[in-house]
């Protein structure tokens, strides 16, 4: 299952990587609006009630979907459904613990082997508690795709990597998402502590929002993740988003794919 | 049970876990700062110095011991067992919180933490916490859902007076849930110089351990004074359990004594069968939220469901994972009590005994209709009267009909 997101990594150039929450708006023509705007890797956020890692706008979107009454086999057949129309786009799930563990964590890691998931990405299953749902993914070959954030020492780091697979997230702020944007030579100093430590590509996210923010860390980074900038155009424009999106991913993904890495 | 273990007081594990229950289920921004937090907290409890700063302060400041009172008209009404209370209720600012605040604050202090934050339902907590930061001379922030805001007003003006920032929560249902998740958003955001102090005995280890401890004052101080008053241990202890911090703190000193009985009391709401309640472990089941695994109101797919009590202090879809393996060993008993029941034991309380109790202590006081009969009159049973229902009195009118 890996291969899609080791492909994803391996272009010759950065890797764009775009967050929606599933169940908000139209979601299958928001990802297909992705993957045409030039996405490499889709993050497809399950709705949770207390979403404490999120800024308003990804609130606002857990709400919207769920107020609609989106529940997990919902999530997952959308997941399904965009693996048959999209075979080669490498998908992950991204959330929080409860609804993934809530029927067992044999049963979520078999649901994610069966629609084609990628990998998942857990806010609050740190690798102290990975055994609440790393060996049930692990065992059906669906990437654990561990967070590392400004906050990891290098004391840390050696057990958020063992386990991780797939790529590493880097949070590039301490705090929420869609807000503020770390300073980029903060950025690349930690991308290049993490590169150091590990062969997994390194992603960068949290408060990324234009193309040129977006180029500047594709500069420094294997990849950059655009969430809550696609979240607010599926909230301002409803059923009319997947234009809208398009647009949004294509800017990105230009910006994104033609920043020359600085360090080869 | 089968496989008891040979003590329940030696919880939790190296890694924060009792049982299944626990764990640190926090964002990886958090996790360095909560293993610091440990390491400073085992320090701490070794150092002579913070312990005689600690218990200084409850003598001095909070006005410690509470008094071991026996309720002679309520015994007599109930016409069983004695009924003897823990006067919690009259600690400064009013309720067992303050024991916890004490001690969370001396730790921030010697983290070298500038800024305090806190989560708070009925506001008891967020008074407490806001009470400690002004005497220690600290920055503080309270989160509170807006809802909350509304119809606890009283404690939001206490704690304004007292300096603290009081910050109303829009998110969710605007109660204690999404004032926790809006306090979990400041301080991964503020991490190098913020300390949380949670109210409650819930939340990624260390802290349904450290508040445990520092709670457990309430139940050294109780065996030592029953058996002072009455040479012999109580026959039950009961305490209401919203995270369940007072109930935790009266029960983990008498967990190894066998022939003592415990009894958590729930907030059933509306009743279980309407769904409209905010008992965990009546009405829950297992899974992860705020940090620790534990009994949660949910949905079949991990949604969390709302809570719903009369009492804003037990008004939370969780529970502190003690208290979940404690359900699940057996060692402790939980039982719903009702909003009607508990408003009844208030009213009764306040006519024999001429103490307003909380209407969080009001649902402890409420399992004594079930149970003074089921013990003899030679027994003993030991009430937590963890808070004051001044703040309540509100409340009560409106469900009585009368306009003030």
């Amino acid at each position: 299952m890996t291969a899609r997101l080791t492909s994803a990594f391996a272009k010759g150039r950065p890797a764009l990587v775009c967050f929606i929450t599933a169940g908000d708006g139209d979601t299958a023509a928001n990802l297909d609006a992705l993957v045409e705007g030039g996405a490499d890797v889709i993050e497809l956020g399950m709705p949770f009630t207390d979403p404490m890692a999120d800024g308003p706008a990804i609130q606002a979107a857990n709400l919207r979907s769920l107020g609609k009454g989106t529940n997990t086999r919902e999530v997952l057949m959308i997941a399904d459904e965009f693996r048959e129309r999209h075979p080669d786009v490498p998908l992950v799930l991204m959330g929080y613990a409860n609804p993934m563990v809530r029927r067992g964590p044999e049963w979520f890691a078999g649901e994610c082997h069966g629609c084609g998931v990628d990998g998942v990405i857990c806010v609050d299953i740190p690798p102290e508690e990975d055994d609440a749902l790393g060996p049930a993914l692990r065992e059906k070959g669906v990437s654990m795709i561990r967070l590392a954030t400004p906050t990891t020492d290098a004391k840390r780091l050696p057990a958020v990597l063992e386990g991780s697979s797939g790529f590493i997230y880097y949070v590039s702020v301490a705090g929420i998402t869609g807000k503020q944007q770390a300073a980029l030579g903060s950025i690349e100093e930690n991308v290049a502590r993490l590169k150091h430590a590990t062969d997994l590509p390194v992603v960068v996210g949290f408060g990324v929002r234009t193309p040129e923010q977006a180029a500047a860390i594709a500069r420094v980074a294997d990849g950059v993740v655009v969430g809550s900038a696609l979240v607010e155009l599926i909230g301002e424009h409803g059923e009319n988003a997947p234009e809208h999106v398009r647009r949004l991913t294509s800017e990105l993904a230009a910006a994104v794919h033609s920043a020359a890495r600085e360090a080869a | 049970m089968t496989n008891q273990p040979n003590s329940f007081r030696n919880q939790p594990d190296e890694r924060g876990h009792f049982g299944q229950f626990g764990g640190r289920y926090v964002a990886e921004t958090l996790m360095p700062l909560i293993l610091d937090l440990e390491s400073e907290y085992r320090a701490a409890k070794a150092d002579p110095a913070f312990k005689a700063q600690f218990e200084d302060l409850l003598e001095h400041y909070v006005g410690r011991p509470s008094p071991l009172y026996f309720a002679e008209r309520l015994t007599e009404h109930f016409g069983g067992a004695e009924i003897w209370f823990k006067r919690e209720e009259l600690n400064h600012t009013g309720a067992h919180k303050i024991n916890n605040c004490i001690g969370q604050i001396l730790l921030a202090i010697r983290m070298g933490k500038t800024r305090i934050i806190a989560e708070t339902g009925a506001g008891q907590h967020g008074v407490a916490t806001a009470t400690v930061c002004a005497r220690f001379g600290l920055p503080c922030v309270i989160y509170m859902g807006s809802t909350d805001v509304a119809r606890q007003q009283p404690n939001v003006f206490r704690m304004k007076l007292l300096g603290a920032e009081v910050v109303p929560v829009e998110s969710g249902a605007k109660t204690l849930k999404d004032a926790m998740n809006e306090a979990l958003r400041d301080w991964v955001a503020n991490v190098h110089d913020t300390f949380y102090i949670i109210g409650t005995a819930a939340g990624p280890h260390p802290y349904p351990e450290l508040v445990r401890d520092f709670q457990s004052v309430i139940g050294r101080e109780a065996r030592e004074q029953m058996l002072k008053r009455t040479g012999v241990l109580p026959d039950l202890l009961i305490a209401a359990v919203g995270g369940g911090s007072n109930a935790i703190g009266l029960f983990h000193p008498f967990l190894d004594d066998p022939e003592v009985a415990m009894i958590g009391v729930e907030a059933a709401g509306h009743g279980i069968e309407s769904g409209e309640h905010a008992a965990s472990l009546t009405g829950g089941f297992p899974g992860i939220l705020h940090g620790n695994k534990t009994y949660l109101l949910q949905d079949e797919d991990g949604q969390i469901t709302e809570a719903h009590s009369i009492s804003a202090g037990l008004d939370y879809p969780g529970i502190g994972p003690e208290h979940s393996w404690l359900h699940e060993s057996g060692r402790v008993k939980y039982l719903p009590i009702t909003d009607n029941e508990a408003l009844e034991a208030f009213q009764l309380c306040c006519k024999l005994e001429g103490i307003i109790p909380a209407l969080e202590s009001s649902h402890a006081l409420a399992a004594l209709p079930k149970l003074a009969k089921e013990y003899r009159k030679d027994q003993r049973i030991l009430v937590n009267v963890s808070g004051r229902g001044d703040k309540d009195i509100f409340t009560v009118a409106e469900h009585l009909g009368v306009k003030l």
